[in-house]
């Protein structure tokens, strides 16, 4: 299987999730995330799959975290509003080490907000929304490509690592179509679901998924082993995107669909002779420090773009050396429109 | 000497962590003789609850899930979808089923969801100290109700299983108690017919069980005990509410 299709994002998420051994969804509507839901309702139940409209989203991660303690691969998908309710669950499933898939299609906020594209759950996303101080898994797709390659990532990270995985993208790109090679899972080693809750049968040593510690040092004790698999998770799953960086004056930063639209305005900043290059993060949680370490210790200008007024942004300060410069362009959601690639250049050269 | 009485197989031989009086031990033996008698143990899995029954796999010898406050039905759900061939069972109390909960436990018995549920009404939140619960007596005292719970003010308490008898997805709703010799044979079977009609594939299955909170209520256990037979048997009768087997 290696068709060209011509899909939205939206299903390129669904149809990964399928190829990726998820049988189970776990949804409640809300725009501009629907189509996964619709999608599934559709494909799964002929695959011997369950699709459930769960009550409200708190109903629907809920089921997720009682399927992914069995064992199985499941997921849900929601926006802002909805994965506000959801943040128990995931700080529940975190506290559990239980995988799981969460796609954010982002819509405007605070509140009902609006259904324009926004960036403004990276905070939400990338710090751990819920209770507790944990992290999850956070992957920024910026086509509907991605959308497809890095929704199956999610499943294997998020098997592997034993850390619920978010899918952060906009309505932009949720929305969007554009042709999708929609090919096999990739071959990647799993570590057995020893801990799944599946009933005792054939003797096997009682199973607890649990996030309760109540014996002395015991949550310490698992803050600790978290925190060090958050080191190897930012060690080894790092990624990004780096485009003509290697000469650059000027390294425009920015995730998901703005960094489209940068890519644009690079170009054009190219072609007018200047060196400016573009760093797209792809894993937000991990976030891809050594890439701005390495940049920032020969090119000392940043210019973050984000959908937003600014969150992101943080991490590029952290990341970049102490005597970079890292200026911001935002473009809150309720604009109207995204940012042009003009709009962008002529930021690019404010900055240059 | 014959022996006649023993622990079930499926519970743990540990020391209860349950205050003296309580009844929470008493409905985990009735449920662990349900499963010892059907042979299910090994292919149950059991959802507990946020109060003091979260420790649910202390005490039993099966394989646990542990769910956020009031969202067992759900979690359960997602559990049985996805092994369908296994007996699902949530074990929660009022504060969690009956409060913070309320939109998951109807919504699964609305779907139907082939899992038991057993409900612990003992009127009030046990874990955190004796708060009001929705199941509290209209002029019961708590420590979040210091004058009495007032109908007024803080509404009735809810009567579950006639609640969750209205919905079509339910199979069995019930109400026990665990208070005399014969309420817990009565209670017995009916826990065993909840587990039943799951292992026959017949849909939700609803259990309340009437307990007593010897701590919370101030009460010595036998008081404890007497409470549940003259203050709370008769706004919360006994009984079999819903029966898909009589339809
Ligand atoms: C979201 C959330 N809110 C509140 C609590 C605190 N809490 C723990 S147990 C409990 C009450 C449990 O009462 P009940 O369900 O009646 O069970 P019991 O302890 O009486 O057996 C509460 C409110 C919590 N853990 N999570
Ligand atoms: S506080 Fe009440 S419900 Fe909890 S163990 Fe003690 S008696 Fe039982």
């Amino acid at each position: 299987m290696s068709e060209k299709l011509f899909v939205k994002g939206n299903e390129a998420v669904a149809m990964a999730a399928i190829e990726a051994g998820c049988r189970y969804y776990f949804g409640y509507p809300i725009t501009p995330q629907s189509d996964i839901p619709e999608y599934l309702s559709r494909e799964l139940p002929p695959l011997g799959g369950e699709f459930i409209q769960a009550e409200s989203e708190i109903g629907a991660i809920n089921m997720l975290l009682g399927a992914s303690a069995t064992g199985v691969r499941a997921m849900t998908s929601s926006s802002g509003p909805g994965i506000s309710l959801k943040q128990e669950g995931i700080s529940y499933m975190a506290g559990s080490e239980l995988p799981g898939v969460i796609v954010d299609i982002m819509r405007a906020g605070p509140g009902l907000g609006g259904i324009d594209a926004s960036q403004a759950d990276y905070f939400q996303a990338t710090r751990g929304g819920g209770h507790g101080g944990y992290r999850i898994i956070v992957l920024a797709p910026a086509s509907v490509q991605e959308m497809y390659d890095l929704t199956m990532r999610a499943f294997d990270l998020s098997d592997i690592y034993r850390i619920p995985a978010m899918v952060l993208a906009d309505s932009v790109i949720g929305q969007m179509k554009e042709s999708l090679t929609a090919h096999p899972r990739p071959k990647a080693t799993l570590p057995a679901k020893e801990w799944a809750v599946r009933g005792r049968e054939s003797g096997e040593p009682q199973n607890i998924v649990k996030s309760l510690y109540l014996g002395d040092g015991e949550m310490e004790a698992f803050h600790w082993k978290m925190h060090a698999r958050y080191q190897e998770l930012a060690e080894k799953e790092c990624r990004w995107e780096e485009i003509e960086t290697t000469d650059a004056a000027l390294v425009v930063t920015a995730f998901g669909s703005t960094a489209r639209i940068a890519r644009t305005a690079v170009a054009m900043a190219r072609e007018a002779g200047m060196k400016v290059g573009l760093l797209r993060p792809i894993t937000l949680f991990p976030f891809p420090r050594q890439a701005y370490e390495t940049i920032s210790g020969y090119c000392k200008r940043f210019l973050t773009i984000e959908l937003s007024t600014g969150q992101m942004v943080e991490d590029v300060r952290l990341s970049v050396a102490r005597d970079a410069e890292v200026a911001f362009y935002g473009r809150p959601p309720g604009a109207g429109s995204l940012p042009t690639p003009e709009e962008l250049f002529e930021q690019i050269k404010k900055q240059y | 000497m014959k022996q006649v009485f023993t622990r079930p197989e499926s519970l743990k031989d540990v020391q209860t962590h349950f205050c003296p009086g309580c009844h929470h031990g008493s409905v985990h033996r009735l449920v662990a003789e349900a499963m010892d008698e059907f042979g299910i143990r090994d292919k149950t899995i059991g959802v507990a609850s946020v109060g003091c029954s979260v420790f649910l796999y202390g005490y039993f010898d099966i394989d646990v899930i542990e769910a956020p406050h009031g969202r067992a039905p759900a979690v359960a759900t997602g559990a049985k979808r996805a092994r369908n061939d296994r007996i699902v069972f949530t074990y929660q109390g009022d504060g969690d089923l009956a409060a913070i909960g309320t939109s998951e436990i109807i919504h699964a018995a609305n779907r139907g969801e082939d899992i038991t549920v057993i409900f612990v009404n003992n009127t009030t939140y046990g874990m955190t100290g004796g708060q009001m619960a929705p199941t509290t007596m209209v002029g019961q005292k708590t420590s979040t109700s210091p004058y009495g719970r007032n109908q007024a003010k803080d509404g009735y308490p809810i009567r579950m299983a006639e609640l969750l008898a209205q919905l079509e997805g339910v199979a069995f709703s019930a109400r026990v108690a665990v208070n005399s010799p014969r309420n817990v044979m009565q209670a017995k079977k009916m826990i065993k017919t909840a587990f039943r009609y799951q292992v026959e594939g017949r849909g939700f299955s609803f259990i309340e069980a009437l307990a007593a909170c010897p701590t919370n209520w101030g009460m010595n256990p036998l008081a404890a005990n007497e409470r549940v037979g003259s203050e709370m048997i008769p706004y919360f009768p006994l009984g079999v509410y819903r029966n898909t087997a009589n339809l």
